[in-house]
């Protein structure tokens, strides 16, 4: 069944269309990533979910109920905020409680509850602290169980990870994705990072201009992006023109090739110069211009590395060219 | 590229003047510049403002010679003891009741205008929002409150009003009732009320709004989120998060109220109020050690105040 589906769905703020005609169907227990740069319109899509924002035309539909009429008080569906936007003047396990004691629930069975969702991010023992005694991750974890302490049906994650650090990052993102898995919990999450959409999703949506670019799993998007935005965007993949395309293979289409299946050689079709190089540890990424497109190349470290300006040859076997749509 | 040369710059050429002199010795002793910024406020603050507010406190614990009318400089309890003989007392209870009335109405009038003025007005609404809680306090205290003398008085445009609504039988019913009401709305208890919640009003306003700035928005969309209807979430969230701002409001309401003479002279019963009975202990009766004691009682009011507001947590948020 359906989590959430979109038909045709609008937010437009006067002239400004921040979400236009999207169509979308997320799975119940899928983990979905809505991926974009700022602007994109993913935020004003999970706001549409959750009841902050009201649909200007099309209808929202949550486990087959249409929803566009709710308040945010009656859907089953809780957010986690960017700003985690915890209640300052309540301590940890009152925050965490919070929703329950709306609910009604008596003071020691809802901080019971609240206890063992602390204890499900790993945080019991702080209900007594202030929010504000707490760092940005332990924050981040109690936004988390304040949301998973109501059971929703549906998760949502505005950014969640964004104020952390590196490290703090990609633990959260591991301990998210096991999170999802150990209840079951349909989870859309909001990001302007590909890496982390594409680490922790089942499906991604590419967001730009309030319209949805491709929907799929992050191998589709990462290997067979279907326009050259969505190459860019994810991977910083290399775009290759359609005038230059026709002429490598005579088709008139834009095409994409990631910088890891470029090679260099003495003798190929493609020749370009170098512009730079950088050393990345595992790699040397490679900065190279063929006539005016830019390219980047990723040489694995005991390949031979060329010199700035040099003029050099770019080879690839004949599947890493991957075809996207014409005209995009 | 290369540093052709390193090591410290010649020391650049300024004048030798006394002002370069006094910017140098003040920069090498940055302490010197920190008594010199906090010794006038220090010296303002204890001298001449805690200084006289000590001296109303010793005056309180003298006493007057009711025989020869002459002050008696002996530490004695008895002034104070006089503030609880009922007509004294009072005094104090219905200055009280005035200034927790206008306080709490003050707070619910202004509560929807702050959080308007916090919330949607933006651009040009925000400076119509300030123009019109800052205006009235630009114009003077007296002429405003007998404007109001004319509003409310017998032949007031109140009374104008309600008679072209044939309303006045409901003024009428109002004024008969015992202690609110009166004569006319000018000289009864009521009045000395509206004007009270008038004047005040702006002070009540820009705390809260202050307050209601600091609360983001996504905080009551979170609220929102957890199956909060609006009125718990401003139950919950909201008021919490805004009482000190109400609170601050509130302290400045509270004792602006406790302390005023002129509003209830002008408006109101021949009732007094503490200001009224400091005003003629100390000019007409000359009985400056009970006018001092009916001094203190404000400031122990708002102390009791203030630390009732801290237990609740009214801080907590700040």
């Amino acid at each position: 069944m359906s989590a959430v589906t979109f038909d045709h769905v609008s937010r437009h703020f006067g002239a400004v269309k921040a979400v236009d005609g999207v169509n979308l169907d997320i799975a119940e227990g899928e983990f979905f990533a809505m991926l974009g740069p700022s602007g994109s319109g993913k935020t004003t899509c999970l706001r549409l979910i959750a009841g902050f924002e009201r649909p200007t035309a099309g209808n929202i539909r949550i486990f087959g109920d249409p929803v566009q009429n709710l308040p945010p008080y009656k859907r089953n569906v809780n957010t986690v905020f960017q700003d985690y936007a915890l209640f300052p003047h309540l301590n940890v396990i009152d925050n965490v409680a919070y929703g329950l004691m709306i609910a009604g629930q008596g003071k020691r069975q809802r901080h019971a509850a609240a206890e063992e969702a602390l204890e499900l991010v790993r945080l019991s023992g702080y209900g007594t602290r202030k929010p504000s005694e707490l760092s940005g991750g332990q924050r981040q974890r109690v936004a988390l169980a304040r949301a998973l302490v109501n059971k929703p049906r549906v998760l949502l994650l505005d950014e969640p990870l964004g104020a952390l650090d590196l490290r703090l990052r990609e633990q959260m993102q591991e301990e998210l994705k096991s999170l999802q898995r150990q209840l079951r919990i349909t989870f859309v999450f909001v990001t302007h990072d590909q890496g982390e959409a594409l680490s922790m999703a089942d499906r991604v949506a590419v967001f730009d201009h309030g319209q949805i670019i491709q929907t799929g799993t992050p191998e589709d998007i990462y290997f067979r992006p279907e326009v050259p935005f969505v190459a860019d965007f994810v991977g910083s993949s290399n775009v290759l023109p359609e005038a230059l395309v026709a002429r490598l293979t005579g088709e008139s289409r834009p095409a994409s090739i990631r910088p890891e299946r470029l090679k260099l050689a003495a003798e190929g079709a493609l020749r370009a110069r170098v512009t730079g190089l950088s050393f990345l540890g595992l790699a040397t990424r490679v900065s190279l211009e063929a006539g005016d497109t830019r390219l980047t190349c990723l040489l694995p470290q005991d390949a031979a590395r060329p010199a700035e300006g040099e003029e050099v040859a770019l080879v690839w076997e004949p599947g890493d060219l991957h075809m996207m749509k014409a005209g995009a | 590229m290369s540093m052709a040369r390193t090591g410290s710059l010649p020391p650049r050429e300024h004048g030798a003047g006394i002002g370069t002199w006094i910017s140098d010795v003040l920069w090498r002793h940055p302490a010197v510049l920190i008594v010199l910024l906090l010794l006038p406020p220090a010296l303002w603050l204890g001298i001449i403002y805690l200084g006289s507010l000590f001296a109303l406190l010793v005056q309180s614990f003298f006493s007057i010679d009711h025989f020869t009318g002459l002050i008696r400089y002996e530490f004695t309890l008895d002034t104070y003891a006089q503030l609880f003989r009922p007509s004294n007392f009072d005094i104090i209870l219905r200055t009280v009741t005035m200034a927790i009335c206008v306080s709490l109405a003050s707070a619910a009038i202004s509560f929807p205008i702050a959080y308007f003025a916090a919330r949607y007005a933006r651009g040009a609404w925000r400076a119509v929002f300030y123009l019109g809680i800052m205006m009235p306090l630009w114009s003077s205290y007296l002429v405003k409150i007998y404007a109001w003398k004319l509003i409310l008085a017998k032949e007031g445009i109140l009374t104008w009003a309600l008679q072209g609504l044939h309303l006045e039988w409901l003024l009428d019913a109002f004024l008969a009732l015992p202690v609110i009401g009166g004569n006319s709305l000018s000289v009864s208890t009521t009045g000395t009320f509206i004007v009270f919640v008038y004047v005040w009003l702006p002070f009540m306003v820009l705390p809260i709004q202050a307050a209601l700035e600091r609360v983001p928005t996504s905080m009551l969309e979170a609220s929102g989120d957890l199956g909060a209807r609006p009125g718990q979430t401003f139950r919950h969230v909201l008021l919490p998060l805004a009482l000190p701002g109400v609170i601050a409001g509130s302290i400045f309401t509270f004792s602006l109220t406790l302390g005023d003479y002129i509003i209830p002279q002008i408006i109101g019963t021949s009732r007094l109020f503490i200001g009224q009975a400091v005003y003629q202990h100390q000019g007409i009766a000359g009985n400056i050690p009970l006018a001092a004691a009916f001094a203190v009682v404000p400031i122990l009011i708002m102390g009791v105040y203030l630390w009732i507001a801290k237990r609740m947590g009214a801080f907590d948020a700040l």
